[in-house]
């Protein structure tokens, strides 16, 4: 090998690992902004939950895709829900929805699940305190307690809890559920505490559309809370003052 | 007024024990439904995701809502000192336990986990109206309890009226958490109303005495017992006033809604029966307005009726009728009409049926839960005049009418 092709062999090497090591960059902040952020959150433990951190997510509805179900497949296989195809009492911790402005019929897609509230009427009307809220904002049922009155269901005003109308067979481990208790969204309780993020978010980033975000809505240098910094963020039924931990884009 | 003279019932006779027979096989065909819906899952009923309460719950609300209005006569004898209810006290506080207890078996029993009953009565959110409730629910039986217990013990009967009075505060109570129940629920349009506590209040008066009255005139009639008219025309009248008081109240609810153009698809939905709400409408304008109100009010006061007991017996029927008409198009039709997720926005697609009208039929299965509870309320009262003198030995006008000459 003579001195020339040695140079030619070194520069090549240069330049692959250079464009590399940029593909992999463009990667990270253009399809899983959210993925990078929850390296730095894990929860040893058996150490108790704080409110320095108020967990939440920004979903674009102009990425989120018309037809799309990437993050309810990914929920309810994550959460072991299935379908006795009877949707009316199916339960469903996420649903798609598409709705149109009608007055400018601008039409919209967007993911629904439970709005984490800081002020959550299902938490108010609970008679046995099942329904609870942690202080680092996810709001979650505690089904060794909930009696099955479904009052939460009532309270809610986005339609986001649904009653185990039939033996669940599919059961998780993290995820204790059973007939005749209530359910809804547990923001991934169990993955956000190892460190980890949302499966419906996951799935959305690997689904090439990024249209959720999940972060720390109390770190300023946290992705969701810049984006909502620059971009803003509404709240559904906002009206009702409940300050939700889920915020839309474009709607 | 002669001496107040109680008198407890024989009940050996085959209608008595025929009727407790007939209404121990709602109260077994009430525990068999419930074993079926537990065992299978709700699935198997009408109710679902967006009508969460069903059929069983109007039957619930009713019978708590007229437990509370069963004590009335009992209240105005005690509280308001109108001796001529006096002799009936006793069995309105019997009416209002018995209407009560059925009111709780049915919500209990419908409850997704109702083996773990123990755990709300442990443990308290005393953020939540139901958490008040049970509270209040459990404080009804023992408050009206010792106040039965002052009237009839020669030793207390002193402390009756005071008795009388914490009772009377205690259901005014218990109808307030019961109507804010739903008059606090901000989430849907039909609801999160104050207002929702006094209808309810009015609504009690109105249904627990159309109760009372039936009771008392199947009573009398089964033992033969004298019945004079003063008493009875006095409970009528009565009757008609809280019958278009009840009226009033839906006509402030409706027009309140109808003043807010946010409310106007539920009243065009409720009272025109727009958007698939014709069921609603049609339940409300001729089972609650029509049959339920104006007829029994018309059968009150028309003419020709004053003392006409089968003609109050039927409008006391139209009004329980109208009652259950009133708490279904609340209840149900209700939460039927979509929560309004997305204000300024049509729902084109979702998987959960948002935007659209839930088409709720109640399975057979809720209808005898619901009867089971009457029917319990029912046995309750039959024993309980049968065990306890609740029942005057005679109410003839000599022996009820104050201002009675002979």
């Amino acid at each position: 090998m003579n001195k020339s092709t040695m140079n030619n062999e070194s520069v090549n090497i240069e330049r692959r690992s250079f464009v590399g090591k940029s593909a992999t960059a463009a990667a990270a902040l253009t399809i899983a902004p959210g993925v990078f952020l929850n390296q730095v959150h894990a929860k040893p433990a058996g150490e108790a939950v704080t409110d320095a951190k108020r967990w939440g997510m920004l979903i674009d509805t102009a990425k989120c895709a018309s037809g799309c179900t990437s993050c309810v497949t990914a929920c309810h296989e994550e959460n072991g829900i299935e379908s006795h195809n009877r949707p009316l009492t199916d339960q469903q911790w996420i649903r798609k929805i598409k709705i149109k402005d009608k007055l400018t019929d601008h039409v919209v897609s967007l993911p629904m699940m439970c709005q984490h509230c800081e002020k959550p009427p299902c938490v108010d009307v609970c008679p046995t305190g099942a329904s609870f809220k942690r202080v680092d904002g996810i709001v979650l049922v505690d089904r060794h307690i909930c009696i099955g009155c479904r009052y939460c269901m009532m309270a809610c005003p986005y339609k986001a809890r649904s009653f185990a109308h039939e033996a669940v067979d599919n059961k998780v481990d993290y995820q204790p559920r059973g007939k005749g208790t209530v359910e809804s969204c547990t923001m991934c309780v169990h993955r956000v505490d190892e460190g980890g993020t949302p499966a419906c978010v996951e799935a959305c980033s690997e689904a090439e559309h990024g249209a959720m975000i999940f972060g720390d809505l109390k770190d300023p240098s946290s992705e969701i809370s810049k984006q909502l910094v620059e971009h803003g963020g509404q709240q559904i039924r906002a009206d009702l003052g409940l300050n939700t931990g889920v915020r839309y884009r474009g709607i | 007024m002669k001496k107040l003279h109680l008198q407890a019932i024989d009940g050996n006779s085959t209608g008595y024990i025929g009727l407790l027979a007939l209404l121990g096989a709602f109260v077994l065909a009430a525990l068999g439904s419930m074993y079926y819906m537990e065992h299978n899952g709700h699935w198997v009923t009408g109710m679902d995701n967006q009508v969460v309460w069903g059929m069983p719950h109007v039957f619930a609300v009713f019978l708590i809502v007229a437990a509370s209005g069963a004590l009335n006569v009992a209240s105005i004898s005690s509280v308001f000192n109108k001796k001529i209810y006096k002799p009936l006290a006793p069995l309105s506080t019997l009416v209002a336990l018995a209407l009560l207890l059925g009111g709780l078996m049915i919500l209990v029993l419908d409850l997704g986990r109702p083996d773990r009953l123990i755990v709300a009565m442990t443990y308290y959110n005393f953020k939540s109206i139901f958490a008040w409730n049970m509270i209040l629910y459990n404080g009804f039986f023992v408050i009206v309890g010792i106040y039965a217990w002052f009237m009839l013990d020669r030793t207390m009967k002193q402390y009756s009226r005071y008795a009388g009075i914490a009772a009377f505060v205690w259901r005014l109570a218990l109808t307030t958490g019961t109507g804010s129940i739903f008059g606090f629920l901000v989430a849907r349009t039909a609801y999160d109303m104050a207002m929702m506590a006094p209808m309810f209040i009015i609504m009690s008066f109105s249904f627990g005495l159309a109760f009372f009255i039936l009771v008392l005139l199947a009573a009398y009639k089964g033992t033969g017992r004298p019945l004079g008219d003063v008493i009875v025309n006095r409970l009528r009248s009565l009757l008609g006033i809280f019958a278009i008081a009840v009226l009033y109240f839906v006509f402030v609810y409706h027009i309140s809604n109808l003043y807010a153009t946010e409310h106007h698809g539920f009243e065009a939905f409720m009272l025109l029966g727009e958007n698939g709400g014709s069921t609603y409408s049609n339940i409300f304008w001729f089972g609650q307005i029509l049959v339920g109100s104006l007829i029994p009010i018309a059968m009150i006061y028309g003419p020709g009726v004053a003392n006409c007991r089968k003609t109050l017996a039927a409008a006391c029927v139209l009004i329980i009728f109208g009652g259950m008409a009133q708490l279904y198009t609340i209840i149900i039709g209700g939460q039927a009409y979509p929560l309004d997720i997305f204000p300024g926005y049509d729902i084109l697609e979702s998987s959960f049926n948002d935007g659209l009208v839930s088409q709720y039929s109640a399975s057979a299965a809720e209808i005898m839960l619901g009867l089971g509870g009457v029917a319990m309320s029912i046995i309750v009262i039959a024993l309980g005049i049968k065990v306890l003198g609740f029942l005057p030995a005679s109410l003839a006008d000599s022996e009820a009418d104050p201002h009675h000459k002979a």
